[in-house]
């Protein structure tokens, strides 16, 4: 049953979502800053809510470095915007990301104890692994200013930082 | 002449071993999501000084616990090296994959 459940929920973040930001070729730099800040926006949300439900220290000092650390950088890529005089496009990509993750932090929501966090962490795995293959491989190649695109390898390089560390705290639930 | 030199030179000696040896800082830079160095020696009573060039808040932390030093955004961290000899690794509670050892040698 709880198996099944995260397999539902992994499933819809690695297949729909990658999907969703490869079907954009190409995407401009307005549309990569939008992408960029609504997938932190994403995971932010995503941390305030396994900090109203969760109860385990480990998961919720992760949520808590994911507020921080997101935070940051959404804060940059603002500074960085506006200092180029960029206005962030929404985007098709943008609106895909945010419709399947709030399908999956809906059913995030209906959890509780263990069961939330097991879901939470793998959940987190998964998005942190979409969202650094898109960052390789589309949104860093096709970012055309050099200063934008400087910032989103540096939002990788924390990212895969976020994702080997909710790899450990997948492997420290089980 | 010769035997005030010699006295003034067991003066200076006797007063240096009476003083405490001088503890040194040793200076770790945090850039990045790295340490750099990664790996320092120290002695007991040596301060370790972790400067954070990153807009992230880092900590030093022992994976055995011994130290948990806060380094916030931009900003430095201390530890007085313990008197205790061995190795510590120690990593950053926030970003774990990010790593540093300290050896402690007497």
């Amino acid at each position: 049953m709880l198996k099944s459940r995260l397999a539902g929920l992994v499933a819809l973040l690695l297949v729909a979502a990658p999907a969703a930001v490869s079907a954009a070729d190409k995407p401009t730099d307005p549309q990569i800053a939008h992408i960029a800040y609504t997938a932190g926006l994403i995971d932010i949300k995503a941390a305030q809510l396994a900090l109203k439900i969760s109860k385990n220290a480990d998961v919720r000092a992760f949520a808590e470095n994911m507020i921080a650390d997101h935070t940051t950088v959404n804060d940059q890529a603002l500074a960085l915007v506006k200092k180029l005089g960029v206005t962030p496009e929404d985007n098709d990509t943008s609106k895909a990301i945010v419709k399947q993750t709030d399908e999956a932090q809906a059913k995030l929501a209906t959890l509780t104890g263990a069961e939330f966090d097991k879901a939470y962490a793998a959940n987190e795995l998964a998005y942190h692994q979409m969202v650094n293959n898109a960052l390789r491989d589309t949104l860093i190649p096709s970012a055309s200013n050099a200063e934008l695109k400087a910032l989103l390898e540096t939002g990788l390089k924390i990212f895969e930082g976020h994702q080997e560390h909710a790899d450990m705290l997948v492997k420290m639930l089980k | 002449m010769t035997a005030f030199r010699i006295l003034a030179l067991a003066g200076v000696a006797a007063l240096a071993a009476t003083l405490p040896v001088r503890a040194a800082t040793i200076e770790v830079t945090i850039s990045k999501f790295a340490f750099s160095p990664a790996e320092i020696t120290a002695k007991p009573g040596d301060v370790i000084e972790w400067t954070n060039k990153d807009a992230f808040a880092h900590t030093a932390t022992a994976k055995d616990k011994s130290f948990d030093v806060s380094v916030p955004a931009n900003g430095k961290g201390t530890l007085t090296v313990p008197d205790k000899a061995g190795a510590f690794d120690y990593f950053c509670r926030f970003h774990p994959m990010m790593k540093g050892k300290l050896t402690v040698a007497k």
